[in-house]
């Protein structure tokens, strides 16, 4: 028996979700920028209608994860990807799959927000456009920016700049322009680091609100906001024994599971806040 | 032992009250303030050129004006009376031209240049060759169109006048309008990306409208200085006293009506070049404002 070669099919990182409630599932073999090993071997499933958090100390690859699932990556051109990320029985990373299509079905929420100069109904009506939406247009940007928890706010002002918003609004404005086109999964990228404590309770209660109809995925550096809303949590950390600084998955498992009684020491070290 | 306040320099112990009001009493204030008088006085004689021109203009210029500058046709001779209506349509109509070309390459070379392939090596040489284009002898250009457009259709026109005056304008155009579009954030491009936008479609839809305002300015600036340009107007658009037929016959401008008038041995032409120098002026000035106008942030 080769003693070199570690069990992976039981590893503790590993978390079960059965096939037909995952929304994304997919293996993070080698993520690469240029020669820098960014992440290596996370394997995450991302469950339908539920909200799954990723948390880890800066630079252990969260976004680079994140981006990831919908090919934002590619836009640097020395990325490099290993492994199948699987979205609804398709691979995209297949080498038939337009990575600009793949963007359509999931939504992106950044860390800044981040709303087009034009009024704010263009915002929200900018993807239906894009993917020539031909029913009622305001009845959809309507719906959107009341999913968003902003339209009382602003359905007297819909022709004002997007830029006119206060920050909570921009990014509640950015949430709506991302659900407008209604995606199956919505990439949130730390969507509360740039909000004050009262925006980002808002953000957070919309999220909760949204995962009815959407899967959605936050990174996040704030641990207390993965508890209040992430249903399950992955833990990722920075491996520093090889050359450079890889990200991995340590451990995935329910929130509560993941913050009371983690099976890693290393997830253990992080919530008692040893290191961060 | 106490020690003295090293700190703050200062060894006259702790009860020590500094004085803290103005004086021009030290040698430090004096000098600010005399360098202070000196900047305001160094632009002031720096304005004077400015302000005696616009003066001369608005006094010789102004005596002259009237509805009939505008209406009328250059006067031969000995003629009194005319006007420069020609030369205000032939100027107009050749920035125009200038402008057709000038602004949709310029555009597009600028996406190139910013967003396409910013770090790409036919960027990197023509962005420099631009540059090099800014400084580019205005009469050269009016060589150029000579060779190119009066030699080959074999007649001086508006066509080549338009055209000499959009390689001036194109360097202009390319340079403003690449720097407007680096100016849009990078969130805001990946955000479009985000949504699903194909590369062009992050131009069209997101870069460009939101580069707009800067764009335009420079387009503005670029057609105030091709409507006051004369050189390389001298040997493609030539002049006409009459009005204009078409873009491919010899075309009046007010610049080369200036030239000429302006050495002319007769009073009433003398007058004219200056009623034309003036509403040249208000041209190139309503170009420079509306530039002003566009390129103001709102809100």
């Amino acid at each position: 028996m080769n003693m070199l070669q570690p069990a992976v099919t039981d590893s503790p990182a590993s978390w079960h979700v059965p096939s037909e409630r995952m929304a994304i599932d997919c293996n993070l073999e080698k993520v690469f920028y240029g020669s820098f090993l960014a992440v290596r071997d996370s394997k995450l499933p991302i469950e339908k209608g539920k909200i799954t958090g990723f948390i880890g100390p800066s630079g252990c690859g969260k976004s680079t994860v994140l981006r990831s699932l919908n090919r934002m990556n590619d836009m640097i051109p020395v990325f490099r990807f290993e492994g199948h990320v699987h979205f609804l029985g398709q691979d995209i990373y297949a080498r038939n799959v337009d990575p600009v299509i793949v963007r359509r079905y999931i939504g992106m929420v950044f860390q800044q927000p981040n709303p087009f100069t034009m009024s704010i109904y263009d915002n929200v009506a900018f993807g239906l456009r894009l993917n020539r939406y031909r029913g009622d247009m305001d009845e959809r940007v309507e719906r959107a920016l009341q999913r968003a928890a902003l339209w009382r706010e602003v359905k007297d002002k819909l022709k004002a700049s997007g830029l006119s918003l206060s920050g909570g609004q921009q990014q509640r404005l950015c949430i709506a322009r991302a659900i407008a086109t209604e995606p199956q999964v919505l990439l949130m990228d730390e969507p509360c680091s740039a909000l004050d404590p009262i925006a980002t309770r808002q953000v957070e209660e919309l999220m909760i609100e949204l995962k009815e109809n959407y899967s959605v995925a936050l990174v996040t550096h704030n641990m207390q906001q993965a508890t209040r809303v992430a249903d399950t949590t992955a833990f990722f950390a920075v491996d520093i024994s090889r050359a450079g600084r890889t990200g991995y998955l340590v451990e995935m498992g329910e929130t509560r599971q993941i913050f009371e009684d983690p099976r890693e020491e290393l997830t253990k070290e992080y919530i008692r806040g040893e290191f961060s | 032992m106490s020690q003295p306040n090293i700190a703050h320099g200062d060894d006259r112990g702790r009860g020590f009250v500094p004085d803290l009001r103005r004086t021009l009493n030290n040698r430090r204030a004096l000098r600010s303030a005399a360098l202070s008088a000196l900047t305001w006085v160094v632009a002031l004689i720096a304005a004077v050129p400015l302000f005696s021109v616009l003066y001369m203009l608005i006094v010789e210029g102004g005596a002259r004006f009237g509805l009939d500058l505008f209406t009328e046709l250059p006067p031969a001779g000995f003629e009194m009376g005319g006007g420069f209506g020609n030369a205000i349509v032939g100027t107009l109509v050749m920035v125009s031209i200038a402008a057709a070309i000038s602004v949709p390459v310029g555009i597009l070379g600028a996406a190139y240049l910013s967003e396409l392939h910013p770090d790409h090596k036919l960027a990197a040489v023509s962005r420099f060759l631009a540059k090099v284009l800014t400084g580019f002898p205005s009469i050269l250009a009016g060589v150029f169109a000579y060779a190119a457009v009066v030699v080959l259709m074999g007649t001086y026109s508006a066509l080549a006048g338009g055209i000499a005056l959009s390689v001036l304008m194109l360097p202009t155009v390319v340079l403003t309008a690449e720097e407007s579009m680096k100016m849009v954030p990078q969130r805001m491009k990946d955000a479009a990306h985000g949504m699903g936008c194909t590369r062009s479609q992050v131009i069209w839809k997101v870069v460009l409208p939101t580069a707009l305002p800067g764009i335009l300015t420079g387009v503005m600036l670029a057609v105030a200085g091709a409507a006051g340009e004369s050189a390389p107007l001298l040997f493609t658009a030539l002049f006409s006293n009459y009005w204009l037929q078409s873009i491919h016959e010899p075309t009046a401008s007010l610049s080369i009506l200036i030239y000429n008038f302006s050495g002319m041995p007769f009073e009433n032409q003398i007058e004219l070049a200056w009623a034309a120098s003036l509403v040249l002026v208000m041209i190139v000035l309503f170009f420079n404002i509306l530039s002003r106008l566009i390129g103001r942030p709102k809100v």
